[in-house]
Protein backbone atom coordinates (compact mmCIF):
# COMPACT_ATOMS: atom_id res chain seq x y z
CA UNK A 1 0.00 0.00 0.00
CA UNK A 2 1.28 3.12 -1.07
CA UNK A 3 1.66 6.19 1.92
CA UNK A 4 -1.48 8.53 0.17
CA UNK A 5 -3.57 5.10 0.32
CA UNK A 6 -2.83 4.21 3.50
CA UNK A 7 -3.09 7.34 5.06
CA UNK A 8 -6.25 7.92 3.22
CA UNK A 9 -7.23 4.54 5.20
CA UNK A 10 -6.37 5.85 8.21
CA UNK A 11 -8.68 8.62 7.69
CA UNK A 12 -11.63 7.21 5.90
CA UNK A 13 -12.24 3.58 7.85
CA UNK A 14 -13.32 5.29 10.89
CA UNK A 15 -15.67 7.48 9.14
CA UNK A 16 -18.01 4.58 8.88
CA UNK A 17 -16.16 1.11 8.40
CA UNK A 18 -14.55 1.04 11.71
CA UNK A 19 -16.85 4.47 13.27
CA UNK A 20 -16.05 4.53 16.91
CA UNK A 21 -19.88 4.74 18.24
CA UNK A 22 -21.67 2.21 15.87
CA UNK A 23 -18.97 0.21 15.24
CA UNK A 24 -16.90 -0.06 18.31
CA UNK A 25 -19.74 1.45 20.84
CA UNK A 26 -17.34 3.39 22.57
CA UNK A 27 -17.90 6.98 23.38
CA UNK A 28 -21.76 6.57 24.03
CA UNK A 29 -21.76 8.25 27.22
CA UNK A 30 -20.67 12.19 26.07
CA UNK A 31 -22.99 10.67 22.99
CA UNK A 32 -26.17 10.68 24.99
CA UNK A 33 -24.86 13.84 27.45
CA UNK A 34 -24.62 16.51 24.65
CA UNK A 35 -26.74 15.40 21.61
CA UNK A 36 -29.91 17.78 23.48
CA UNK A 37 -28.97 21.01 20.88
CA UNK A 38 -27.08 20.59 17.68
CA UNK A 39 -24.59 23.66 19.19
CA UNK A 40 -23.26 21.48 22.55
CA UNK A 41 -23.10 18.61 19.84
CA UNK A 42 -20.73 20.54 17.36
CA UNK A 43 -18.80 22.08 20.12
CA UNK A 44 -18.19 18.96 21.65
CA UNK A 45 -17.33 17.53 18.53
CA UNK A 46 -14.70 20.01 17.90
CA UNK A 47 -12.94 19.53 21.26
CA UNK A 48 -13.08 16.01 20.59
CA UNK A 49 -11.75 15.81 17.36
CA UNK A 50 -8.83 18.35 18.40
CA UNK A 51 -7.89 16.42 21.35
CA UNK A 52 -7.34 12.83 19.57
CA UNK A 53 -5.43 14.38 16.63
CA UNK A 54 -3.16 16.11 18.42
CA UNK A 55 -3.15 13.04 21.33
CA UNK A 56 -2.92 10.58 18.33
CA UNK A 57 0.24 13.05 17.04
CA UNK A 58 1.95 13.47 20.47
CA UNK A 59 1.55 10.10 21.53
CA UNK A 60 2.82 8.87 18.23
CA UNK A 61 5.74 11.37 18.30
CA UNK A 62 7.27 9.75 21.78
CA UNK A 63 6.19 6.73 20.97
CA UNK A 64 9.49 4.54 20.64
CA UNK A 65 10.84 6.39 23.95
CA UNK A 66 7.68 5.44 26.20
CA UNK A 67 8.19 3.71 28.97
CA UNK A 68 6.32 0.39 28.56
CA UNK A 69 5.05 0.36 32.04
CA UNK A 70 3.88 3.87 32.59
CA UNK A 71 3.20 4.66 28.85
CA UNK A 72 -0.93 4.35 29.90
CA UNK A 73 -0.04 7.31 33.24
CA UNK A 74 1.81 9.37 30.12
CA UNK A 75 -1.20 8.85 27.24
CA UNK A 76 -4.03 10.04 30.22
CA UNK A 77 -1.16 13.02 31.37
CA UNK A 78 -0.65 14.47 27.43
CA UNK A 79 -5.10 13.85 26.68
CA UNK A 80 -5.78 15.53 30.14
CA UNK A 81 -3.52 18.40 29.58
CA UNK A 82 -5.10 18.78 25.88
CA UNK A 83 -8.69 18.59 27.58
CA UNK A 84 -8.15 21.16 29.90
CA UNK A 85 -6.65 23.73 27.16
CA UNK A 86 -9.42 22.82 25.44
CA UNK A 87 -11.88 23.73 28.69
CA UNK A 88 -9.84 26.99 29.13
CA UNK A 89 -10.85 27.79 25.06
CA UNK A 90 -14.05 27.09 25.93
CA UNK A 91 -14.06 29.38 29.10
CA UNK A 92 -12.57 31.80 27.25
CA UNK A 93 -14.45 32.38 24.11
CA UNK A 94 -17.75 30.36 24.40
CA UNK A 95 -18.93 30.91 27.57
CA UNK A 96 -22.24 30.04 27.90
CA UNK A 97 -21.68 26.65 25.39
CA UNK A 98 -19.29 25.57 27.95
CA UNK A 99 -21.54 26.17 30.88
CA UNK A 100 -24.14 24.30 29.06
CA UNK A 101 -21.57 21.44 28.95
CA UNK A 102 -20.44 21.62 32.40
CA UNK A 103 -18.82 18.48 33.22
CA UNK A 104 -18.97 16.81 29.87
CA UNK A 105 -15.95 18.26 28.42
CA UNK A 106 -13.64 17.50 31.45
CA UNK A 107 -14.92 14.11 31.05
CA UNK A 108 -13.34 13.59 27.67
CA UNK A 109 -9.90 12.34 29.27
CA UNK A 110 -12.20 9.38 29.83
CA UNK A 111 -13.55 8.69 26.46
CA UNK A 112 -12.53 5.75 25.28
CA UNK A 113 -11.87 6.56 22.12
CA UNK A 114 -9.35 8.63 22.48
CA UNK A 115 -7.53 6.17 25.15
CA UNK A 116 -8.21 3.35 22.47
CA UNK A 117 -6.78 5.42 19.27
CA UNK A 118 -4.03 6.05 21.62
CA UNK A 119 -2.60 2.71 22.51
CA UNK A 120 -3.99 0.94 19.65
CA UNK A 121 -3.16 3.05 16.85
CA UNK A 122 -0.84 6.12 17.68
CA UNK A 123 1.36 3.80 19.60
CA UNK A 124 2.07 1.45 16.74
CA UNK A 125 2.24 4.16 13.85
CA UNK A 126 3.97 6.79 12.18
CA UNK A 127 2.91 10.54 13.06
CA UNK A 128 1.03 11.30 10.21
CA UNK A 129 -1.13 8.21 10.04
CA UNK A 130 -1.66 8.67 13.50
CA UNK A 131 -3.06 12.48 12.82
CA UNK A 132 -5.39 11.00 10.20
CA UNK A 133 -6.46 8.16 12.40
CA UNK A 134 -7.14 10.66 14.96
CA UNK A 135 -9.06 13.22 12.48
CA UNK A 136 -10.61 9.83 10.74
CA UNK A 137 -12.01 8.91 14.41
CA UNK A 138 -12.80 12.69 15.67
CA UNK A 139 -14.78 13.33 12.51
CA UNK A 140 -16.09 9.67 12.77
CA UNK A 141 -17.59 10.44 16.25
CA UNK A 142 -18.69 14.24 14.89
CA UNK A 143 -20.78 13.28 12.61
CA UNK A 144 -22.82 10.43 14.53
CA UNK A 145 -23.21 13.56 17.08
CA UNK A 146 -24.46 16.22 15.05
CA UNK A 147 -26.85 14.12 13.24
CA UNK A 148 -28.45 13.17 16.83
CA UNK A 149 -28.16 16.47 17.96
CA UNK A 150 -30.15 17.81 15.05
CA UNK A 151 -32.81 14.92 15.15
CA UNK A 152 -32.99 15.84 19.08
CA UNK A 153 -33.05 19.71 18.58
CA UNK A 154 -35.42 19.30 15.85
CA UNK A 155 -38.15 17.40 17.28
CA UNK A 156 -37.19 18.07 20.80
CA UNK A 157 -37.45 21.90 20.72
CA UNK A 158 -38.57 22.29 16.86
CA UNK A 159 -35.17 24.59 16.13
CA UNK A 160 -32.10 23.61 14.35
CA UNK A 161 -29.15 25.73 15.64
CA UNK A 162 -31.24 27.71 17.51
CA UNK A 163 -33.47 28.48 14.36
CA UNK A 164 -37.14 28.01 14.51
CA UNK A 165 -37.62 25.30 12.20
CA UNK A 166 -41.13 23.81 13.04
CA UNK A 167 -43.09 26.51 15.13
CA UNK A 168 -44.25 25.28 17.96
CA UNK A 169 -47.80 25.37 20.31
CA UNK A 170 -46.29 27.38 22.68
CA UNK A 171 -45.66 29.87 20.55
CA UNK A 172 -48.43 29.90 18.48
CA UNK A 173 -47.75 27.14 16.11
CA UNK A 174 -48.56 23.59 15.23
CA UNK A 175 -45.78 21.61 16.93
CA UNK A 176 -45.95 19.58 19.56
CA UNK A 177 -42.34 18.99 20.85
CA UNK A 178 -41.54 15.44 21.74
CA UNK A 179 -40.25 15.88 25.04
CA UNK A 180 -38.86 13.08 25.07
CA UNK A 181 -36.04 14.06 22.48
CA UNK A 182 -34.80 16.48 25.72
CA UNK A 183 -34.16 13.54 27.15
CA UNK A 184 -30.54 11.68 27.03
CA UNK A 185 -32.71 8.15 26.50
CA UNK A 186 -33.74 9.82 23.28
CA UNK A 187 -29.91 9.54 21.66
CA UNK A 188 -30.13 6.14 23.20
CA UNK A 189 -32.60 5.09 20.65
CA UNK A 190 -31.30 6.99 17.81
CA UNK A 191 -27.90 5.77 18.09
CA UNK A 192 -29.92 2.03 18.36
CA UNK A 193 -31.46 2.87 14.79
CA UNK A 194 -28.66 4.32 13.13
CA UNK A 195 -26.13 1.03 14.21
CA UNK A 196 -29.26 -0.88 12.89
CA UNK A 197 -29.65 1.24 9.51
CA UNK A 198 -25.84 1.14 9.16
CA UNK A 199 -25.52 -3.23 9.57
CA UNK A 200 -28.63 -3.92 7.40
CA UNK A 201 -26.56 -1.74 4.52
CA UNK A 202 -23.48 -2.83 5.71
CA UNK A 203 -23.89 -6.64 6.95
CA UNK A 204 -20.42 -6.89 7.61
CA UNK A 205 -20.17 -5.03 10.60
CA UNK A 206 -22.75 -7.59 12.24
CA UNK A 207 -21.03 -9.48 14.95
CA UNK A 208 -20.86 -13.02 14.85
CA UNK A 209 -22.97 -14.87 17.12
CA UNK A 210 -20.99 -15.82 20.46
CA UNK A 211 -23.17 -18.61 20.94
CA UNK A 212 -26.51 -20.35 19.62
CA UNK A 213 -29.26 -20.02 21.94
CA UNK A 214 -31.35 -23.29 22.24
CA UNK A 215 -34.89 -23.99 21.48
CA UNK A 216 -36.16 -24.30 24.96
CA UNK A 217 -38.72 -27.27 25.71
CA UNK A 218 -42.10 -25.03 26.03
CA UNK A 219 -41.49 -23.17 22.93
CA UNK A 220 -41.63 -26.43 20.97
CA UNK A 221 -44.53 -27.64 23.07
CA UNK A 222 -46.26 -24.43 21.43
CA UNK A 223 -45.32 -25.18 17.76
CA UNK B 1 14.57 -4.04 21.14
CA UNK B 2 15.84 -3.17 17.75
CA UNK B 3 15.89 0.25 17.86
CA UNK B 4 18.37 0.39 21.07
CA UNK B 5 20.48 -2.50 19.75
CA UNK B 6 20.50 -0.07 16.41
CA UNK B 7 21.86 3.20 18.17
CA UNK B 8 24.16 1.03 20.55
CA UNK B 9 26.28 -0.06 17.70
CA UNK B 10 26.53 3.47 15.14
CA UNK B 11 27.20 5.17 18.67
CA UNK B 12 29.90 2.96 20.46
CA UNK B 13 32.46 6.30 20.05
CA UNK B 14 32.06 9.44 21.14
CA UNK B 15 28.44 10.07 21.88
CA UNK B 16 26.52 12.79 22.55
CA UNK B 17 24.02 13.06 25.61
CA UNK B 18 21.30 12.92 23.23
CA UNK B 19 22.20 9.73 21.87
CA UNK B 20 23.28 8.18 25.03
CA UNK B 21 19.62 8.74 26.04
CA UNK B 22 18.18 7.13 23.19
CA UNK B 23 20.03 4.44 23.29
CA UNK B 24 19.21 3.60 26.94
CA UNK B 25 16.41 0.73 26.63
CA UNK B 26 12.98 2.31 27.25
CA UNK B 27 12.10 0.40 30.33
CA UNK B 28 15.64 1.73 32.31
CA UNK B 29 14.66 3.49 35.31
CA UNK B 30 17.01 6.65 34.52
CA UNK B 31 14.89 6.62 30.75
CA UNK B 32 11.43 5.97 32.06
CA UNK B 33 12.08 8.95 34.38
CA UNK B 34 13.30 11.72 32.06
CA UNK B 35 10.56 10.60 29.51
CA UNK B 36 8.21 10.94 31.69
CA UNK B 37 9.77 14.14 33.26
CA UNK B 38 9.84 15.34 30.03
CA UNK B 39 6.13 14.79 29.58
CA UNK B 40 4.88 16.28 32.37
CA UNK B 41 7.24 19.32 31.62
CA UNK B 42 5.32 19.76 28.46
CA UNK B 43 1.92 18.70 30.15
CA UNK B 44 2.35 21.62 32.35
CA UNK B 45 3.53 24.35 30.09
CA UNK B 46 0.65 23.85 27.77
CA UNK B 47 -2.07 23.52 31.26
CA UNK B 48 -0.61 26.65 32.56
CA UNK B 49 0.25 28.58 29.44
CA UNK B 50 -3.71 28.27 28.02
CA UNK B 51 -4.84 29.34 32.02
CA UNK B 52 -2.47 32.19 32.28
CA UNK B 53 -3.43 33.50 28.74
CA UNK B 54 -7.35 32.94 28.63
CA UNK B 55 -7.59 34.49 32.41
CA UNK B 56 -8.51 37.95 31.91
CA UNK B 57 -11.25 36.50 28.88
CA UNK B 58 -12.43 34.71 31.65
CA UNK B 59 -12.99 37.11 34.14
CA UNK B 60 -14.95 39.61 31.65
CA UNK B 61 -16.75 36.53 31.14
CA UNK B 62 -17.54 36.03 34.52
CA UNK B 63 -18.40 39.49 34.91
CA UNK B 64 -21.03 39.21 32.25
CA UNK B 65 -22.35 36.10 33.74
CA UNK B 66 -23.12 38.14 36.95
CA UNK B 67 -24.52 41.32 35.44
CA UNK B 68 -26.64 39.10 33.70
CA UNK B 69 -27.79 37.04 36.86
CA UNK B 70 -28.27 40.35 38.55
CA UNK B 71 -30.80 41.35 35.90
CA UNK B 72 -32.47 37.89 36.12
CA UNK B 73 -33.20 38.71 39.25
CA UNK B 74 -34.36 42.19 38.85
CA UNK B 75 -37.29 40.39 36.50
CA UNK B 76 -38.81 40.01 39.88
CA UNK B 77 -38.31 43.59 41.08
CA UNK B 78 -42.27 44.49 40.11
CA UNK B 79 -42.88 42.31 43.25
CA UNK B 80 -41.63 45.70 45.27
CA UNK B 81 -43.44 47.85 42.91
CA UNK B 82 -45.03 47.94 39.76
CA UNK B 83 -42.96 51.48 39.15
CA UNK B 84 -39.70 49.05 39.47
CA UNK B 85 -41.06 46.78 36.42
CA UNK B 86 -38.35 48.22 33.91
CA UNK B 87 -34.99 48.86 36.25
CA UNK B 88 -32.04 48.08 34.98
CA UNK B 89 -28.65 46.47 36.45
CA UNK B 90 -27.20 50.21 35.76
CA UNK B 91 -30.12 51.51 37.90
CA UNK B 92 -28.41 49.87 41.24
CA UNK B 93 -25.69 51.62 42.79
CA UNK B 94 -22.92 49.27 43.73
CA UNK B 95 -21.69 50.03 47.41
CA UNK B 96 -18.74 48.38 49.40
CA UNK B 97 -20.27 47.37 52.71
CA UNK B 98 -18.32 46.44 55.88
CA UNK B 99 -19.98 43.33 56.91
CA UNK B 100 -19.25 43.36 60.66
CA UNK B 101 -20.69 46.67 61.77
CA UNK B 102 -23.07 47.19 58.45
CA UNK B 103 -21.91 50.32 57.64
CA UNK B 104 -21.07 51.63 54.10
CA UNK B 105 -17.23 52.14 53.38
CA UNK B 106 -16.44 54.75 51.25
CA UNK B 107 -12.88 54.32 50.48
CA UNK B 108 -12.69 51.62 48.37
CA UNK B 109 -13.53 51.45 44.27
CA UNK B 110 -16.82 48.22 44.43
CA UNK B 111 -15.68 48.49 40.32
CA UNK B 112 -12.04 46.85 41.23
CA UNK B 113 -13.18 45.05 44.45
CA UNK B 114 -11.92 41.27 43.91
CA UNK B 115 -13.63 39.27 46.98
CA UNK B 116 -11.21 36.43 45.85
CA UNK B 117 -8.17 38.39 46.83
CA UNK B 118 -9.46 39.55 49.71
CA UNK B 119 -10.63 36.27 51.47
CA UNK B 120 -6.81 35.07 50.76
CA UNK B 121 -5.25 38.45 52.61
CA UNK B 122 -5.69 37.72 56.52
CA UNK B 123 -5.45 41.65 56.83
CA UNK B 124 -8.68 41.75 55.09
CA UNK B 125 -10.87 38.50 55.90
CA UNK B 126 -12.26 36.53 59.28
CA UNK B 127 -11.99 33.33 59.78
CA UNK B 128 -15.26 31.98 60.63
CA UNK B 129 -15.46 29.10 63.42
CA UNK B 130 -16.89 25.81 62.50
CA UNK B 131 -20.12 25.74 64.53
CA UNK B 132 -20.90 29.72 62.56
CA UNK B 133 -19.34 28.32 59.26
CA UNK B 134 -23.33 27.09 57.88
CA UNK B 135 -22.12 27.93 54.19
CA UNK B 136 -18.29 26.07 54.77
CA UNK B 137 -16.29 28.79 53.54
CA UNK B 138 -14.03 28.69 56.20
CA UNK B 139 -12.77 32.39 55.39
CA UNK B 140 -14.69 35.75 54.29
CA UNK B 141 -14.14 38.98 53.84
CA UNK B 142 -14.05 41.93 55.88
CA UNK B 143 -16.29 44.09 52.97
CA UNK B 144 -18.55 43.21 50.22
CA UNK B 145 -20.24 44.67 47.12
CA UNK B 146 -23.44 45.05 47.24
CA UNK B 147 -26.18 46.45 44.79
CA UNK B 148 -28.87 48.94 46.03
CA UNK B 149 -31.72 51.00 44.30
CA UNK B 150 -32.93 54.22 46.64
CA UNK B 151 -35.80 56.24 45.75
CA UNK B 152 -36.05 59.30 48.18
CA UNK B 153 -33.49 58.07 50.27
CA UNK B 154 -35.06 54.89 50.76
CA UNK B 155 -33.61 51.37 49.94
CA UNK B 156 -36.47 49.50 47.38
CA UNK B 157 -34.54 46.81 46.69
CA UNK B 158 -30.69 45.39 47.46
CA UNK B 159 -29.21 42.31 45.85
CA UNK B 160 -26.34 40.69 47.99
CA UNK B 161 -23.59 38.45 46.52
CA UNK B 162 -23.34 34.97 48.69
CA UNK B 163 -21.56 31.47 48.55
CA UNK B 164 -21.04 28.47 50.08
CA UNK B 165 -20.42 24.65 49.63
CA UNK B 166 -23.04 22.57 48.01
CA UNK B 167 -22.81 18.96 47.16
CA UNK B 168 -19.40 19.28 45.87
CA UNK B 169 -18.72 22.57 44.94
CA UNK B 170 -18.76 26.06 45.64
CA UNK B 171 -22.11 27.68 44.94
CA UNK B 172 -21.53 31.41 43.73
CA UNK B 173 -24.93 33.42 43.06
CA UNK B 174 -26.79 36.49 44.60
CA UNK B 175 -29.94 36.87 46.18
CA UNK B 176 -32.52 40.01 45.45
CA UNK B 177 -34.39 41.42 48.26
CA UNK B 178 -37.26 44.32 48.55
CA UNK B 179 -35.78 47.25 50.66
CA UNK B 180 -37.47 46.19 53.90
CA UNK B 181 -35.58 42.92 53.51
CA UNK B 182 -38.97 41.00 54.32
CA UNK B 183 -39.32 39.64 50.69
CA UNK B 184 -36.80 37.46 48.23
CA UNK B 185 -37.16 39.13 44.54
CA UNK B 186 -35.14 36.54 43.14
CA UNK B 187 -31.71 34.02 43.81
CA UNK B 188 -29.83 32.56 41.31
CA UNK B 189 -26.11 30.89 41.44
CA UNK B 190 -24.05 32.10 38.18
CA UNK B 191 -20.99 29.72 38.94
CA UNK B 192 -21.44 26.24 40.35
CA UNK B 193 -20.04 22.64 39.40
CA UNK B 194 -23.03 20.41 40.45
CA UNK B 195 -24.30 17.59 39.30
CA UNK B 196 -25.82 17.79 35.70
CA UNK B 197 -29.66 16.96 35.68
CA UNK B 198 -29.61 16.92 39.54
CA UNK B 199 -28.14 19.21 41.38
CA UNK B 200 -27.38 21.89 38.59
CA UNK B 201 -31.46 22.18 38.40
CA UNK B 202 -30.26 25.56 40.64
CA UNK B 203 -29.86 27.45 37.37
CA UNK B 204 -33.01 26.16 35.88
CA UNK B 205 -34.99 29.07 35.35
CA UNK B 206 -38.51 26.93 36.64
CA UNK B 207 -36.82 26.48 39.90
CA UNK B 208 -35.17 30.16 40.52
CA UNK B 209 -38.81 31.72 39.86
CA UNK B 210 -39.82 29.46 43.11
CA UNK B 211 -38.30 32.14 44.92
CA UNK B 212 -39.80 35.18 43.95
CA UNK B 213 -42.04 36.26 46.81
CA UNK B 214 -40.62 34.25 49.51
CA UNK B 215 -40.49 35.51 53.27
CA UNK B 216 -36.86 35.98 54.33
CA UNK B 217 -37.41 35.72 58.13
CA UNK B 218 -39.10 33.18 60.04
CA UNK B 219 -41.67 34.46 62.72
CA UNK B 220 -39.19 34.21 64.96
CA UNK B 221 -36.67 36.57 63.69
CA UNK B 222 -34.43 34.39 62.31
CA UNK B 223 -33.59 33.30 58.68
CA UNK B 224 -36.68 31.49 57.44
CA UNK B 225 -35.60 30.71 54.01
CA UNK B 226 -34.97 27.61 52.91
CA UNK B 227 -34.99 24.54 50.43
CA UNK B 228 -37.56 22.02 51.73
CA UNK B 229 -37.21 17.83 51.46
CA UNK B 230 -39.23 17.04 48.44
CA UNK B 231 -42.56 19.54 47.04
CA UNK B 232 -43.69 21.86 49.38
CA UNK B 233 -47.19 22.35 49.98
CA UNK B 234 -49.10 25.45 49.25
CA UNK B 235 -50.95 27.43 51.92
CA UNK B 236 -48.95 25.48 54.41
CA UNK B 237 -46.47 27.67 56.97
CA UNK B 238 -43.95 25.63 55.30
CA UNK B 239 -44.60 27.33 51.82
CA UNK B 240 -44.40 30.79 53.33
CA UNK B 241 -40.31 30.51 53.00
CA UNK B 242 -39.56 27.35 51.53
CA UNK B 243 -39.37 26.30 48.12
CA UNK B 244 -39.00 22.51 46.63
CA UNK B 245 -36.64 20.32 47.15
CA UNK B 246 -35.13 19.16 43.60
CA UNK B 247 -35.20 15.12 43.52
CA UNK B 248 -31.83 13.56 44.34
CA UNK B 249 -29.85 16.68 44.89
CA UNK B 250 -30.52 16.74 48.86
CA UNK B 251 -27.11 17.72 49.59
CA UNK B 252 -27.34 20.60 46.98
CA UNK B 253 -30.61 21.85 48.59
CA UNK B 254 -29.20 21.60 51.80
CA UNK B 255 -25.60 23.83 50.75
CA UNK B 256 -28.39 26.54 49.37
CA UNK B 257 -30.19 26.66 52.79
CA UNK B 258 -26.94 26.81 54.79
CA UNK B 259 -25.34 29.62 52.66
CA UNK B 260 -28.93 31.42 52.92
CA UNK B 261 -28.81 30.74 56.77
CA UNK B 262 -24.68 32.40 56.82
CA UNK B 263 -25.44 35.50 54.60
CA UNK B 264 -28.43 36.78 56.18
CA UNK B 265 -27.84 35.67 59.43
CA UNK B 266 -25.90 38.12 61.63
CA UNK B 267 -22.16 36.75 60.93
CA UNK B 268 -23.04 37.46 57.58
CA UNK B 269 -25.53 40.62 55.90
CA UNK B 270 -27.19 40.62 59.42
CA UNK B 271 -25.90 43.76 60.46
CA UNK B 272 -26.53 45.23 57.09
CA UNK B 273 -29.94 44.22 56.72
CA UNK B 274 -31.16 45.59 60.20
CA UNK B 275 -29.87 48.71 58.70
CA UNK B 276 -31.53 48.31 55.97
CA UNK B 277 -34.54 47.72 57.41
CA UNK B 278 -34.46 50.56 59.74
CA UNK B 279 -33.91 53.18 56.63
CA UNK B 280 -36.85 51.38 54.72
CA UNK B 281 -39.62 52.43 57.39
Amino acid sequence: MTAISSMRKAFVDPLINENPITLQILGLCSALAVTKTVATALIMSAAVTFVITLSNASISLIRRHMPRHVRLILQITIIASLVIVVDQVLKAYAYALSKELSVFVGLIVTNCIIMGRAEAYAMKNSVRLSVMDGLGNGLGYSWILILVGSVRELFGSGTLLGMEVFRTVSAGGWYEPAALMLLPPSAFFLIGFLIWALRSWRSEQVEQEEFQILPSAESEDVA
Amino acid sequence: MPESVHHEATHAGSRSLLKRFQGLPNDSPAKALIVTLLVCIFASVIVTGSAVLLRPQQIANSQLEQQRQIAEILKGASLVGDDLRTIQTDDLEARVVELETGNYVDGVDPATFDRTRLVRDPAHSVSIVPAQDLAQIKTRAKLAVVYLLLRDGKPQLVVLPIYGLGYGSMLHGFIGLSGDTETVIGLGFHEHGETPGLGALIDDPAWRRLWSGKKVWAPGGEVGLGVARGPVVSGTPEARSHVDGITGATWTGQGVTNLLRYWLGQHGFGPYLNKLRKAAR
